[in-house]
């Protein structure tokens, strides 16, 4: 690590932290974004996000060396941490830190969008099937145990065999597609109580269309679940990509993914556990504070738990 | 009905049947069955009727509210507004017609409004779907509304979430939602059934007030007789999907004459009169999936005889202009002498 990397990552984590505060000192004005921040830990959530997003978009200052490059393949593979090499290096001397801030770009990057398309599809499909019930309904959900009940490898491999090896785009859209069957069906039943209530109709009354009434009046009255399950998809899809990458059809070597260096660094777990340890960590940081901010959305838009 | 020289009828209910298939093969159950009534400009109309008398099922058929399936209106019912039959129309002009020209305020307060928005956004609604007014100018529109409807502090109970009111609060803020757009008829179901007394005058007495700074008619549907006494000029008693009696207020109360209106005056508690138990109608509204045959409210009545199981009466003519009720003892009023 030299000076100038220290910098940065010190610049980095002030940045975040900065930047929660003045989110709250702003948000004590609106009682929505009050509710937000009730939790302490949305706050360190959110902090934790904004440090690993700003990293990952600063890479290149924050990450000492080249992410890809075996620094001494025959003197450097696999030493523990130290102020060199801040989490150490991995079986072909790469650099770990580097290779831990370069791969939140894609490891981030992928969980973002695959969670977002897959929670955004799977919503669409359980509204609808949920609202409009009959055929619609049956039609779709027998899709939905369909997807549920072919293995996502076997459909990934034909993926695989259609593009030859995953470019990032793909990957996002192959994971999005993938991975929406739990949330539709969480979100039909969801919709299938709300849309007997008293509201609906009044609304319905008032001339708002099937639109409206789906995203205006169902649909934030089920917010909360479909919050939590996009918390939880991230983290799947994380996994997911872990898998991929495991298999060899995730992000191609070396490019690196935090997933595909849990899969690098599984043979020397015993003799480097930093290779594997660090990635895994970052995952889990990903998932708990997405978690925590989950919890402060899904506070924000429930107006009903202000007596607590 | 109509007199030569009563205004024109703003909306006409004709033959209206509404039918709802009950699971498995339990039959049919007619909740509407054969209901025809007119609603004049700015007039108020009670619906009267018991629990399952089909008188809910007859506001939401209005709107084409009623739930399909299981529910579904009859070819053949006709519902006219300014002309138009509601019922053949295409669903974005009739989108246009609710909440616009024809708005409803349900019976519950407590779960009518949408527990994730603000009342000032929920009565922004109409305005903004109707008439694409800006978000600011709705804002304006509501708090206007607000205040219209007696909220105190209507600039900032704009911003207040439904749970944040208490009941009668809330169905301030649904009358508020219903007369955004000023509309020429308002169906009030039930609107004061789940308030308590003092808070339900206070809402009669501001619905009245609306309808005559607005001129609009109001359906008033209830089972409440006092409220139908103060409240409307005009009523029609419903049993079993059916239309029994219909008369001006004045002469239902002086002269009711179908024995279901009777047997409800009779069970009205009275501050004028000597204590005694309270009366009751024998027996309770029968099935909607098997109305008994002939008079559907002969098994009740104290005087049926031979004939009002044989035979179901029309619409009768009493004399009184306006009055009619579905009862032979129109025809045979020595029975309910010979009987008393």
């Amino acid at each position: 690590m030299t000076l100038g990397t220290w910098l940065a990552l010190f610049v980095a984590l002030v940045l975040a932290a900065e930047a929660v505060r003045a989110l709250r000192r702003r948000g004590l004005r609106s009682e929505r974004w009050r509710r937000f921040f009730r939790q302490r830990t949305t706050s360190w959530g959110l902090g934790i996000l904004t440090f690993l997003v700003l990293a990952a978009l600063a890479a290149p200052a924050i990450a000492p060396f080249d992410p890809n490059r075996q620094l001494d393949i025959l003197h450097l593979t696999n030493r523990p941490p130290s102020w060199t090499f801040l989490l150490g290096t991995d079986l072909l001397s790469r650099d770990v830190w580097s290779r831990v801030v370069y791969g939140a770009r894609v490891s981030l990057g992928i969980g973002a969008l695959g969670a977002l398309m897959a929670v955004s599809l799977g919503t669409l499909v359980g509204a609808v099937a949920g609202y409009y019930q009959r055929w619609i309904d049956t039609i779709l959900m027998r899709g939905v145990d369909v997807g549920l009940a072919l293995p996502r490898i076997f459909i990934l491999l034909m993926a695989v065999a259609l593009w030859d090896g995953l470019p990032f785009p793909a990957l996002v859209i192959t994971i999005g597609l993938t991975s929406w069957f739990g949330t539709s069906r969480l979100v039909r039943a969801e919709v299938l109580s709300l849309r007997q209530r008293d509201f609906v109709a009044a609304a319905r009354a008032l001339g708002a269309d099937d639109g409206r009434v789906i995203f205006r009046h169902v649909l934030p009255n089920a917010a909360a679940p479909i919050i939590v399950s996009a918390a939880l998809g991230v983290g799947n899809v994380l996994l997911l990509e872990a898998s991929l990458s495991f298999l060899g059809i995730g992000i191609k070597p070396p490019g690196a993914s935090w997933g595909n260096m849990i899969a690098d660094g599984a043979p020397s777990i015993y003799t480097a556990p930093w290779s594997t340890l660090f990635p895994g960590l970052a995952i889990s940081l990903v998932v708990m504070s997405l978690n925590a901010v989950a919890d402060g959305v899904r506070d924000a838009l429930d107006p009903r738990e202000d007596a607590a | 009905m109509t007199a030569p020289g009563s205004p024109p009828v703003l909306l006409r209910v004709r033959n209206l049947k509404t039918y709802f298939v009950t699971e498995q093969g339990k039959g049919t159950a007619r909740a509407v069955d054969d209901v025809s009534f007119d609603l004049y400009p700015g007039e108020t109309l009670g619906i009267v009727g018991e629990s399952g008398c089909g008188k809910t099922v007859t506001s939401l058929s209005i709107l084409r509210l009623v739930p399909e399936p299981p529910g579904h209106v009859l070819a053949g019912s006709l519902i006219e507004f300014e002309g138009r039959n509601l019922l053949a129309l295409p669903v974005p002009e009739l989108r246009a017609v609710r909440g616009n020209q024809i708005a409803m305020i349900f019976q519950e307060p407590m779960t009518s409004l949408n527990p994730v928005f603000t009342v000032g956004d929920q009565i922004a609604e109409a305005a903004i779907i109707h008439q694409h007014v800006s978000r600011s100018a709705a804002r304006g529109r509501a708090i206007e509304m607000l205040r219209l409807v007696g909220i105190p502090d209507p600039d900032e109970g704009v911003d207040h979430y439904p749970h944040q009111l208490s009941g009668g609060m809330r169905q301030r803020v649904m009358i508020a939602m219903a007369l955004v757009c000023h509309p020429k008829v308002l169906i009030a179901d039930e609107p004061t059934t789940a308030l308590d007394v003092t808070i339900q005058a206070q809402i009669l007495e501001l619905l009245d007030r609306l309808q005559h700074e607005m001129g609009m008619a109001v359906l008033l549907i209830t089972h409440d007789l006092g409220v139908v006494a103060g409240h409307a000029d005009r009523v029609v008693v419903m049993y079993a999907g059916r239309v029994v009696e219909t008369a001006p207020t004045d002469a239902l109360f002086e002269r009711p004459t179908h024995p279901y209106t009777e047997g409800l005056l009779a069970a009205v508690p009275r501050i004028d009169a000597p204590r005694a138990r309270l009366h009751a109608i024998p027996g309770q509204v029968p099935a909607a999936t098997a109305w008994p045959p002939g008079c559907r409210f002969h098994p009740r009545c104290p005087y049926a005889w031979e004939k009002c199981v044989a035979e179901e009466p029309p619409l009768l003519e009493t004399g009184v202009a306006g009055h009619t009720a579905r009862c032979w003892l129109v025809t045979e009023p020595e029975r309910r002498q010979a009987k008393r």
